[in-house]
């Protein structure tokens, strides 16, 4: 008898409660799990240079992440936490989707491409960075321009809008390039190294990253002409969740017009950077600085000019 | 869970330009079913080889076979594959390395190398299992007839050891066709890889590999009807399964 009353008056409780919590806050999806919880939960990549990667003590460090770390803070202060816990999980291309899917991680923070057809899928924040496709080669192979690529053994990586990219092209300008598709940029590069591939289609800053870390970084050379317009790279959140990405597009956007948003691009493209102290030298595109003064969350290339 | 589900991204092309999403697996499946065939042919005969020499009345030939069958099986089939693709080019001499990397389909012949020879390991172990589970007395009586013992074995002893591991064989071809997918690490766009790069452009995970699962258990589950039927056919009344 004493606790089923005991019960009744919890449960009376619990309901006032809660009742109290839905008046002061109204809070839903995301921002509702992270208060309940007490952390946020953040994907990232393991080489994904210099976005999201694993420096020398495997800490998730990078360009991306130091954006998201203001996110964090900016989530932290709108719900008045004293605190707030900020959970690592290690993701790939193919389990980035389910995970941001079914709650496991509340934002992916690396280098996603944001075009039309995974917006059915995730939204996208503010975009952080935009590339386009171009290819690398040995510089003793004297390969500057697409047509230079006539016959030619290219490789590209499987699965990525690049090696369709190279595909339309090899198609459209009918060049006869051989098209080989690898399992990962490094392989891909791998190939480029050891000769069994003249040149390698990706997106331009992953190419500089690879370069500035082969072995000798001297011997390649990125083509003066690219395949595609720059794409933009967007941080991932779930989709339908309104209140959130408000908060993160807000966050995000405000990073990026202060000082801090040029401070944090200089540091990760134009400085020294973990593990190895490379300096990747890529000085911010007008693109960028466009996207940056006015930040946009727009999929399509041609909303950033350039 | 907050995921948009789209079963027709199948029908919709695929952004490599040519056929859909489902032209892409069907590609990805013939070369799942080229190199787990091609695999399993080389599994058959180098097991069937060293299976049988470890049962031979001959030290270094069962020393032999004990060594192969404990090299091939023991090292995973991942790092197998990483071996015979990366570091085989590098040992050999710089100009045969430069053939083998400028091979077409290198990864198809390697994963087709690399696989039979990790599969071959078990075969070798199932044919030697299946020649000691027979009497010795068969052995014996070959003899006495005065047949030699290659003779002993193609006529009395391999006839009924192979009818014997025929069941066991056939988890062995469905792990063949299985493995196949290891593969996708070393190169090769088999079934697998195309699920995961339809994921890729479309973000539509789940049903991508709902997909390339239903394909896997369709295949194997043919294999399997094939090779009941082929037990059948074989089978000698009186003899081995249900007495």
């Amino acid at each position: 008898m004493r606790s089923i009353i005991t019960r009744t008056t919890l449960a009376i409780l619990a309901t006032t409660a809660l009742a109290f919590t839905a008046q002061a806050q109204e809070l839903t999806g995301t921002l509702k799990k992270i208060k309940e919880v007490g952390a946020i939960s953040i994907a990232h990549r393991d080489s994904s240079i210099p976005f999201s990667y694993l420096d020398d003590q495997q800490k998730p460090v990078g360009y991306a992440m130091d954006i998201c770390t203001a996110v964090v803070e900016a989530v932290r202060v709108h719900l008045k936490l004293p605190a707030l816990n900020v959970k690592f999980t290690p993701v790939t291309s193919a389990t980035r989707i389910p995970l941001i899917a079914n709650g496991t991680v509340d934002l992916e923070c690396g280098s996603t491409t944001n075009n039309v057809d995974r917006q059915k899928q995730v939204a996208f924040t503010n975009t952080h960075y935009l590339t386009a496709s171009a290819f690398v080669s040995k510089k003793t192979a004297k390969l500057m321009k697409i047509d230079d690529l006539k016959g030619k053994t290219v490789v590209s990586t499987s699965g990525t809008t690049n090696i369709k990219q190279l595909n339309d092209v090899n198609t459209a300008r009918s060049l006869g390039i051989n098209v080989l598709a690898a399992k990962d940029h490094a392989e891909a590069f791998l190939m480029v190294e050891t000769d069994r591939a003249a040149a390698f289609v990706m997106d331009d800053v992953l190419l500089a990253s690879l370069v500035a870390n082969a072995k000798a970084p001297a011997d390649y050379q990125l083509s003066a002409e690219a395949f595609s317009k720059p794409e933009p790279y967007g941080i991932m959140l779930r989709k339908d969740d309104p209140d959130f990405k408000k908060l993160v597009d807000k966050a995000t956007a405000d990073f990026y017009k202060s000082a801090a948003g040029a401070a944090t691009y200089a540091k990760w493209f134009q400085q020294p950077i973990p593990p190895k102290g490379l300096n990747l030298n890529v000085p911010m595109s007008p693109g960028l600085k466009g996207a940056f003064s006015k930040p946009s969350d727009s999929a399509d290339p041609d909303a950033y000019g350039s | 869970m907050n995921y948009t589900w789209n079963w027709g991204i199948f029908l919709e092309p695929s952004p490599e330009g040519v056929g859909t999403y489902f032209d892409m697996l069907l590609v990805g499946l013939k070369w799942t079913i080229a190199t787990g065939a091609c695999a399993w042919v080389w599994a058959l005969v180098c097991g069937s080889l060293i299976g049988v020499i470890r049962t031979l009345p001959n030290r270094w030939t069962v020393g032999f076979g004990n060594a192969y069958v404990e090299l091939f099986r023991n090292i995973p089939l991942l790092v197998q594959l990483f071996l015979w693709y990366f570091v085989l080019p590098e040992l050999v001499p710089a100009s045969i390395g430069l053939w083998l990397k400028q091979l077409p389909n290198a990864s198809f012949f390697t994963a087709v190398v690399g696989i039979g020879f990790f599969m071959s390991a078990r075969v070798a172990e199932q044919v030697r299992a299946g020649i000691i589970a027979l009497p010795r007395g068969q052995s014996m009586a070959g003899l006495a007839l005065g047949l030699t013992t290659a003779q002993t074995y193609r006529y009395v002893l391999l006839p009924m050891a192979f009818r014997i591991i025929l069941p066991p064989l056939t988890s062995e071809f469905l792990n063949t066709i299985k493995n196949t997918s290891v593969a996708l690490t070393i190169g090769l766009i088999e079934l697998t890889a195309r699920a995961r790069a339809i994921q890729e452009f479309s973000f539509q995970v789940f049903e991508a590999f709902t997909a390339a699962t239903l394909i896997y258990l369709m295949l194997n589950l043919l294999i399997t009807a094939a090779m009941r039927w082929l037990e059948r056919w074989v089978k000698i009344p009186g003899y081995g399964q249900g007495k």
